[in-house]
């Protein structure tokens, strides 16, 4: 099986030995271990690109393979982020609140007191809400990072599929629900401390021994591992018969139901199995970041999302990851200020300024002229050349994208 | 010797004149003949006038306004800090600074009295405390004043702050008032002071009985001070206007609670609480323990309990309330919320009163309520209408759409910057911005959305890369900040009904609008041959394309017409919201909400889906005012919900023209 699985996904291997190369040779160039040629932020930033990474190829999954374009993953993601804060955030103010606590050892009671304080105090509210019941656990929250996005997803996934919910109505259902979830934790009586969010992520309780430096390499080590294992079970998914299938829900949804299959549940598997790997990646992402707020899980995160994506090249899964590290990290340097400014001569262009319409309208080019995004200059250098298909239609259903018409 | 004289006889000579002019001013307080009326008073209290005192002015206020003729305008003067004093004879005088001298008149009859040297005379400045007893005492001449003006003026006055002082002269006042709406804002005003300060119970019970269930935030705002209540614990039966008893122990009032007040009113020690109790083992570490338990083992409430115990019966602690204790304490006492009013009846018939009123409030605050529902509805309608075309036509969900509604705020901001006039420059607007959103939105079409035909989730996304870039341009171009668009001024104010539902015109105009567009595209839709086609076009885009319909060029017209709608839309969302490049994005989502609630295809699915948004959402926001973000996380909640019992909205394409 592992023979064949391998045989019939060539990319695989390349894909996983690129990337056990690209983390060595980060390990040997940080501060932590190496030659000290790359900054601790910029090591931050390649791991949080990594979980970035990892949440394409969930999107890719769901929308290049499914047919679902879900504008909702990123309430996923930072839901795992959440849940994995709250474990952080708690556990941190613990230890804070036992140093300083002097004369008689604290009750229970005064200790949770105080650590509800601590988090609390900015959002006015000395309790602990009931939804920090596990905060001080750390095995229990993490089981709460798979299991609250996999039950909403679980839940959402149920009640819009089963009503047949598709296309665009789909698409504008799942952002009002991480429209809906950003509004809730918005609020300060939400208990996840409201626009403040949880901070201080980057501090892990117990290994304050070991230094930013060396736990930036340890999470773009564990980043790195779970992109390598999220593409080995995405590549699994869509490799066998199951693969088959939810390709042909993407093309034809009609005809897949007609044919006896449980289509309904397909995309619910999918649809849930994508939210929990969505939770995995943020659940690494925002201990990276060092802040998690109701901000990073409004609409527009999930767009973006479905951006790296289409400009990497739907369909594919290295072309997923291609896209999110491409487009994320050349977001990072024209945003950061870093990028020389264009002199027009009548007009200075600031990369600032302007590189959020570059990138809005290189993505309506991509749209319009490359649907398989940057993967499509793979093809090329393959000498496969796809057809000029200006306005002819794709598929025999709406949004149906043939991945053999190139080699026709 | 002569020459000393003859000085002397200079100086006598050239100060002759000055005396003489000096001579007659004396007259209002050292004249021969016996002064009468105000000013015999003000002769009398001439020193307490010059330096007066808030605590002592009180009396001689009060007998300056009964002295008669020129009292108010004394009063006047006096506030307005025109009064001066003479020092060498203590005279009062109007003064008025001319040059190096005074000049002087007299106080009652204001005639010119001569002048006087600057350092003859001292200003009258009365402190802010005096002024306002001035004021009050004012207010009675006020009330009767011939100008119109003042007499307004003093009844804003004595609504703010009336007392029982004003009672007689406000009644006096009102026989003889000419002015209608005057007189009846003065009945108003007695009727309301009569129920703070009236004499006798009789009367405020009849003055609270006069306005029945009155709407007005000022009958509510007499009524409530009456009302308030206090709790008390009291050893015995409870003394004072007793609103309720309490019993501990009930929800709303806990035996904590009790205990409380009884350590509020001094009744009972107060209770040990936690710090209190940690504070006082650690004043009593020895070696490592309290009162011999080790402090490792202080961990938990039982241990410290039992600590301090053991504390306490050495002595080294204060007693503490035992729980026993507490509860027998608590027992021991009765409680009683009591009327800050004294008198019974009256407070009976205040909240006799303020019950019937209130049932009318909820009444009036459910029109109000319904109101804004349909203000929002309109909004959401507006910015709703051209995304619902659209889609219905070319199944297309245009992100940019947003962006579009942004376009026609900013333009309506240009034409103002060109046309001064705001009137006239909204009359240009709301062309221009269906002008130039028609525009953009034609182009778009052509070049974008043409080319992803029957890919509509790819249109999604290429319409969201022009939103993402539109909405950065216009953020280079007219920058983060807030731009104005102000409407004209025939739309300030509101429209107000009573002090509890009132609209503002600008919420009605854009209700008109919406009304308006509904009108003409239904006329568009059914009456004219673009509609024909369009309508041809949704059903079945093939065999209209058979019949010899265009589609090509259906689909460019209604997509700039439901872009050009979304730029009339943005004037007007601009008229009350701030302008900026979000303006758009913060009503794209209730838009996308409106269309898939609302069904496609349908203009009455767009409204039913507009006024269930609208309506949803305040609604919600009446449950809970204080909490808006969870409004919206409710109505979304719902409308998840609500897409599970009609998937294809409120008013679906049937059959065919479905298209599935």
């Amino acid at each position: 099986m592992t023979q064949g699985f391998l045989s019939k996904n060539p990319s695989v291997l390349i894909f996983l030995s690129a990337l056990a190369i690209f983390t060595l040779v980060i390990t040997f160039l940080s501060n932590a271990y190496g030659a000290e040629l790359i900054s601790t932020s910029m090591v931050k930033t390649l791991g949080k690109t990594l979980c970035l990474c990892l949440i394409a190829i969930a999107m890719d999954l769901v929308w290049g393979y499914m047919g679902i374009l879900s504008l909702g993953h990123f309430a996923f993601f930072g839901l795992g982020g959440y849940m994995v804060g709250m474990w952080l955030m708690y556990a941190r103010t613990r230890d804070i609140v036992m140093q300083s606590s002097a004369g008689l050892p604290l009750t229970p009671q005064e200790l949770s007191d105080a650590i509800a304080s601590q988090i609390f105090g900015v959002v006015g509210t000395s309790e602990l809400p009931a939804i920090w019941a596990f905060a001080g656990s750390l095995p229990f929250q993490l089981a709460l990072v798979l299991l609250v996005p996999g039950l909403l997803a679980l839940v959402f996934g149920w009640l819009a599929f089963r009503s047949r919910v598709t296309g665009v109505y789909l698409s504008i259902l799942t952002q009002a629900m991480t429209l809906a979830l950003a509004l809730y934790l918005f609020q300060n009586d939400s208990g996840l401390r409201g626009n403040n969010g949880l901070s201080g992520l980057q501090n892990i309780p117990g290994l304050a021994w070991a230094g930013q430096d060396r736990l930036s390499v340890w999470f773009l080590w564990a980043s790195a591992l779970a992109l390598g294992l999220g593409y080995l079970a995405a590549a699994f998914t869509v490799s066998g018969k199951f693969g088959s299938v939810m390709r042909a829900i993407r093309d034809d949804e009609a005809r897949v139901r007609f044919l006896g299959y449980p289509v309904e549940g397909y995309k619910l598997f999918v649809f849930t199995l994508t939210a929990l790997i969505a939770a995995i990646a943020g659940a690494l992402y925002y201990p990276q970041a060092g802040i998690i707020n109701p901000a990073e899980i409004a609409p527009i995160a999930s767009i973006y999302l479905a951006v790296w994506v289409a400009i990497g090249g739907r369909g594919r899964l290295w072309g997923a990851v291609l896209g999110a590290a491409f487009v994320s990290l050349v977001s990072t340097w024209f945003t950061g200020g870093r990028a020389p400014d264009l002199n027009l001569g009548f007009y200075t262009v600031k990369w600032v300024d302007w590189w959020q319409v570059l990138l809005g309208l290189s993505f309506v080019m991509v749209t319009l002229f490359a649907p398989k995004g940057l993967s499509g200059l793979v093809d090329m250098f393959d000498g496969l050349r796809p057809p000029q298909r200006r306005g002819a239609p794709l598929g025999p259903d709406d949004g149906a994208l043939q991945e053999r018409e190139a080699q026709e | 010797m002569r020459r000393l004289l003859l000085a002397l006889a200079a100086s006598f000579a050239l100060a002759m004149p000055v005396h003489a002019q000096e001579a007659p001013p004396q007259s209002p307080v050292t004249a021969e003949a016996p002064l009468t009326g105000l000013a015999a008073v003000i002769a009398e209290n001439a020193k307490s006038i010059a330096k007066p005192s808030r605590k002592t002015i009180g009396p001689i206020i009060a007998a300056i306004g009964a002295a008669g003729p020129g009292a108010p305008e004394f009063l006047e003067a006096w506030a307005d800090k025109r009064l001066g004093e003479r020092k060498s004879d203590n005279g009062i005088f109007l003064v008025e600074s001319k040059g190096s001298v005074y000049l002087l008149s007299d106080p009652v009859t204001g005639a010119l009295m001569g002048e006087a040297p600057r350092k003859e005379i001292s200003e009258i400045k009365p402190n802010a405390g005096v002024r306002g007893l001035i004021a009050a005492a004012l207010i009675e001449f006020q009330l009767s004043d011939a100008n119109i003006a003042k007499r307004r003026a003093a009844l804003v006055a004595l609504s703010r702050d009336g007392g029982a002082e004003h009672l007689a002269p406000l009644a006096a006042s009102i026989p003889t008032e000419p002015d209608a709406e005057i007189k009846a804002e003065k009945e108003r005003l007695l009727g309301l002071l009569t129920i703070r300060y009236g004499e006798s119970s009789a009367d405020r019970v009849a003055a609270i009985e006069s306005f029945g269930a009155d709407l007005g935030l000022d009958f509510r705002a007499s009524l409530n001070p009456l009302l308030a209540t206090t709790r008390r614990a009291f050893e015995g039966a409870p003394e004072g206007n007793v609103a309720q008893e309490l019993r501990p122990g009930k929800p709303g009032f806990t035996a904590e609670e009790a205990y409380d007040l009884l350590v509020a009113e001094n009744r009972a020690p107060a209770r040990l609480t936690r710090a209190d109790l940690r504070a006082a083992l650690e004043a009593h570490i020895e070696n490592g323990a309290v009162a011999g338990i080790p402090l490792a083992e202080l961990d938990t409430p039982a241990r410290r309990d039992e600590a301090y115990d053991a504390l306490e019966a050495a002595g080294l602690v204060p007693a503490a309330a035992t729980d026993a204790e507490v509860a027998e304490t608590v027992a021991a006492h009765r409680y009683a919320e009591i009327y800050a009013e004294p008198d019974a009846a009256v407070t009976t018939a205040a909240a006799a009163a303020l019950k019937s009123v209130s049932f009318k409030v909820e009444a009036m605050q459910g029109a109000d309520l319904a109101l804004d529902a349909l203000s929002l509805a309109s909004i959401y309608f507006l910015a709703a209408i051209g995304l619902a075309v659209t889609f219905g036509v070319m199944r297309v969900i245009n992100m940019a759409h947003g962006e579009f509604i942004t376009m026609g705020a900013y333009t309506g901001y240009v034409v103002q910057l060109y046309i001064s006039d705001y009137t006239l420059s909204i009359l240009v607007a709301l062309p221009l911005a269906f002008a130039v959103t028609f525009a953009a939105g034609v182009a778009m079409e052509r070049l974008v959305i043409r080319h992803l035909v029957r890919r509509p989730l790819e249109t999604l996304l290429a319409t969201f890369g022009i939103s993402i870039a539109l909405q950065q341009l216009f953020k280079n171009i007219f920058g983060t900040q807030a731009r104005p668009l102000t409407a004209p001024e025939w739309l300030d104010g509101a429209w107000v009904l009573n002090d509890i539902v009132g609209i503002s015109y600008i919420r009605i105009a854009i209700f008109v609008l919406a009304l308006i567009f509904l009108g003409l595209f239904l006329f568009v839709m059914s009456r004219t041959r673009l509609g024909l086609e369009v309508r041809a076009v949704t059903q079945n885009p093939s065999m209209a394309a058979s019949m010899g319909i265009n589609p090509d060029k259906i689909n460019m017209l209604t997509f700039g017409l439901g872009s050009g709608i979304a730029g009339i839309a943005g004037v007007a969302i601009g008229l009350f919201a701030k302008v900026t490049s979000e303006l758009g994005a913060d009503y794209i989502v209730q838009s996308f909400m409106t269309v898939v609630v609302g069904g496609v295809g349908n203009i009455w699915g767009t409204l039913a889906g507009a006024s269930l948004v609208g309506g949803l959402q305040k609604g919600i926001e009446a449950l809970n005012p204080s909490n808006t973000l969870a409004a919206q996380t409710y109505m979304i909640l719902f409308i998840i919900i609500f897409i599970q019992f009609r998937p294809r909205g409120i008013i679906a394409l049937k059959g065919r023209a479905a298209g599935d």
